[in-house]
């Protein structure tokens, strides 16, 4: 699909700018827009009520070149289109992003920052982000960064725009680095303690062997390499273990929660805390089930019915933060915050910024925080 | 050139003097000319302007202080490293506060196992890596000045070096800094995770050019040292052919560590200086690292010697051991003052291109050499698409100087023309307001002074740098544009 559809997307936003212009304050957020992609990561963020601003027509490549490790799409591709270009030409999106659906757009993950099981290997989606084309809450169409990897001119807007959640800016276009696809890749898989994976995963990221992601659950810790022939050879001789089939179904079941641990009806909470941190103030329920380890323990899932406070305060502790990133079936809208409070500086600097690209609070509003 | 931005203060010069020495030691407040000489410029010397007084404060809250007292009385501050930037950044104010981080220099925590090191702004990019070698570790990237250049500097300009390709710029290597805003408030940005709840301030912060707030501690991530590292050089017979072998490689599913581009006046100029062996008949020599595990360097060292010979390397040679490595780089590492030696100055350029487009960009900056009578040597971060080329020139020759501005403002408008850049690592500064007017339109500049004005809404923290008002930008339009014609209408446009 190519499609361009920016100028009714200017156009919408533009009367939405106009209409919350004339009317008194208090009344604004009538005009607000809720941005949908594929309608993928719904589930994800605060529910809020808002005409919707259907960025999914907005569609298509807009440059790939392999050799210069560049692809720049509209905000509506869908991210699968973009990953068989890449696949075909030897190439990947190194922050292994999940799609939650086949539905899921390249602006949407973005949007939100979603990365996989590389990114403590390889970096977020918000490292690879080279520029994007965005409508801020004027109606403005703007153009950050661009298709270079070096590029200082101006502030870096373009990764404001990651994981703002839309909140700033509709993407309408973002580049992104790629990179080539490695040669194999292999799973090695142990037995044992936590303890006894977060020494094994700490000694090996001491070292330059080729690792690509780890997991650890239900006692057992696995670790993906990724390299040249050679260099996984010698690596999985290096780290031992026993070497897992069917490889990338794991991977891809973690990365999609589609592994049975996120088979739950509880709340699943997703925790970013320092990978070595073992006395976190949270009660596991079941001897540590409830617990999935991701990069390095740097991510850790959790299923839990423990109030959103505690764990929020808990991760605080630590210099953490954790999201409720997907919320209970049996309950609509939980009462806590769904992403860690900001401190008042912060939080003060965040409403100023909301105002410097979305001044009448029409984009998202509330999505993230209530305040902006 | 440039002029400061005139501000209206409510203080008197010798009642902030005054004020300043209660806030910071006495002896740590300078005003007397010759005390200020040394902070009239940084790493760009032929922009020059002494501040009204320089501060050093050493602690935090020192810091805090001198900041309140700014904001209360407007005046403006220019935040200063060690001064090695090359865009002017570090220009003083004339009516103004240099506030210099000089006296942050502590490392102040190592955690191998997280491989973090926390340290204050003012210690020197190649410490960090000196400390932490014992945990066999090291900061990535890799600012050639890295032996002068501070972090909280490499943080403010987002700064490169040979090995970004591969291992990213400042802002993919940083996990947490502390700030202190124009008010005096302290905020700590990122966490210990590796990422943050809210908008991603961190990447705001790194590359905003002293803009935004103050950076007074960081919190830099640490990579494992390869296990080893291995150099190719490769000559070529023509520039256009070892660009394309750049995109051979990168195709061949391998990225470098470091991927360098020299033009023979580069090669002839560092060959006479630091005989690094280089061949003196090439018009173009790649310098391709590789690191990584043995197994992994060994593989890709055989596959990149193949692609370098199909790509039509007359000449590739491959180290034979540490010592020959660090001789094939002397002569990259050497260029700037090697290049230095043909001409009394020198003016070093910075823009980003795609790569693709090298063969036009060379042979408009060799017809714009002509035109200017101002010979040009090339250094590039081929992997990247990161020109340096550098203007020879005599500054003593009335009005040179002014050419070569003008000239490096049309290679970075040419630069801009082709889908790049301004400025790939060295940032904005004094030195390319102008160019910022032809890469972003009036909304986007716009949009930086939002930004600017939801940090420090009364312009006080390096005022009239790095985002030019659109007064600015009329006026040079006006200066540019002749009849509405662009510059380069034979391009095609992006």
């Amino acid at each position: 699909m190519n499609n361009d559809i920016s100028q009714q997307l200017q156009q919408q936003i533009q009367s939405a700018f106009e209409q919350a212009a004339s009317k008194q304050a208090a009344y604004e957020q009538t005009s607000a827009l809720q941005i949908i992609g594929g309608g993928s990561k719904s589930f994800y963020g605060h529910t809020i009520s808002a005409q919707a601003l259907n960025v999914s027509g907005h569609s298509g490549v807009l440059n790939y070149e392999p050799t210069e490790l560049v692809i720049t799409a509209r905000a509506g591709t869908l991210l699968s289109d973009i990953e068989k270009l890449l696949e075909n030409n030897g190439q990947m999106l190194a922050f292994e992003p999940p799609a939650y659906s086949a539905t899921a757009t390249i602006g949407g993950t973005i949007a939100c920052n979603f990365s996989g099981p590389r990114r403590a290997y390889a970096g977020a989606a918000r490292d690879f982000l080279l520029g994007c084309k965005i409508i801020n809450g004027r109606g403005e169409i703007l153009s950050f960064g661009g298709e270079v990897m070096k590029n200082v001119a101006g502030y870096d807007v373009s990764r404001l725009m990651a994981g703002a959640m839309g909140t700033l800016g509709v993407l309408l276009e973002v580049s992104l680095k790629v990179l080539p696809k490695a040669e194999k890749e292999t799973t090695q898989i142990f037995s044992c303690s936590f303890k006894e994976a977060s020494e094994k995963i700490h000694g090996l990221s001491r070292t330059a062997l080729p690792v690509s992601a780890t997991c650890y659950h239900d006692s057992v810790l696995r670790i993906r390499l990724s390299g040249t022939n050679n260099a996984v050879a010698a690596a999985m001789n290096t780290i031992g273990g026993d070497t897992m089939e069917s490889v990338s179904d794991y991977w891809l079941s973690v990365k999609e929660h589609q592994h049975d641990f996120f088979n739950t009806e509880k709340p699943l909470w997703r925790l970013s805390l320092a990978s070595d941190t073992e006395n976190l103030a949270i009660k596991s329920d079941t001897n540590g089930n409830d617990f999935l380890y991701e990069w390095g323990g740097a991510l850790r899932w959790l299923k839990t019915d423990i109030a959103g406070d505690k764990i929020q305060s808990a991760l605080a502790k630590v210099e953490g933060h954790a999201t409720l990133f997907r919320k209970s079936n049996a309950s609509t809208e939980q009462s806590c915050n769904i992403f860690q409070p900001l401190s008042p500086g912060l939080l003060q600097i965040h409403k100023k910024l909301k105002q410097a690209f979305d001044p009448k609070n029409i984009l998202n509003p509330g999505k993230q925080y209530p305040d902006l | 050139m440039h002029t400061t931005e005139h501000v209206e203060s409510t203080i008197s010069d010798t009642a902030l003097i005054t004020a300043l020495k209660k806030l910071v030691r006495s002896d740590a407040v300078l005003s007397s000319d010759e005390d200020l000489k040394p902070y009239e410029c940084d790493g760009l010397s032929a922009y020059r302007a002494l501040p009204l007084v320089v501060a050093l404060p050493e602690t935090i809250e020192q810091v805090q202080d001198v900041l309140k007292l700014c904001h209360s009385h407007k005046v403006p501050v220019v935040a200063r490293g060690a001064g090695t930037g090359l865009s002017g950044g570090a220009l003083p104010h004339e009516q103004g506060v240099l506030l210099s981080l000089a006296k942050f220099k502590n490392i102040l925590h190592i955690d191998p196992t997280r491989r973090i090191a926390r340290v204050q702004p003012g210690v020197r990019n190649l410490a960090i890596s000196q400390a932490v070698d014992q945990y066999g570790l090291y900061y990535a990237p890799d600012p050639s000045s890295q032996i002068a250049c501070t972090i909280g500097g490499n943080v403010a300009e987002n700064s490169g070096g040979v090995h970004c390709l591969k291992y990213g710029l400042t802002v993919h290597n940083i996990q947490q800094l502390k700030i202190i805003t124009i008010d005096g408030e302290l905020l700590t940005i990122g966490g210990s995770g590796l990422d943050s709840p809210g908008y991603d301030l961190l990447a705001l912060m790194t590359g905003s050019e002293g803009m935004l707030g103050v950076i007074v501690e960081v919190t830099v991530k640490l990579l494992p040292k390869p296990e080893r590292a291995q150099v190719l050089l490769a000559a070529f017979d023509d520039i256009v052919k070892a660009g394309e072998a750049v995109g051979n490689i990168i195709a061949a599913g391998i990225i470098p560590a470091g991927l360098e581009m020299m033009d023979s006046l580069a090669i002839r100029a560092a060959e006479d200086f630091v005989h690094a062996g280089y061949p003196l008949d090439a018009e173009a020599i790649l310098l391709c690292e590789l690191d990584g595990t043995n197994e992994e360097v060994s593989e890709h060292v055989a596959k990149v010697r193949d692609v370098l010979k199909q790509s039509g390397a007359t000449e590739v040679r491959t180290a034979k051991d540490e010592e020959e490595r660090l001789v094939f780089w002397k002569g990259r590492k050497a260029a700037f003052p090697a290049v230095g030696r043909l001409s009394p100055d020198y003016y070093c350029m910075d823009g980003t291109i795609p790569r693709k487009q090298l063969p036009l960009v060379l042979k408009t900056m060799a017809d714009l050499s002509a035109e200017y009578n101002l010979p040009v040597a090339n250094v590039f971060h081929a992997g990247d698409g990161n020109l340096h080329p550098l203007i020879l020139y005599d500054a003593n020759i009335p009005g040179e100087l002014e050419r070569t501005e003008e000239f490096g403002g049309k290679i970075l408008e040419l630069c801009v023309e082709v889908g790049g850049t301004i400025t790939g690592e060295h940032g904005v500064g004094m030195e390319k307001i102008n160019q910022m007017c032809v890469q972003f339109n009036s909304l986007e500049l716009q949009q930086f002074h939002a930004v600017k004005a939801a940090f420090d809404p009364q312009s006080l923290l390096n005022p009239g740098k790095a985002v030019p008002t659109l007064h600015r930008c009329a006026e040079f339009g006006a200066m540019h544009v002749h009849k509405g014609e662009l510059p380069f209408p034979e391009l095609e446009r992006f």
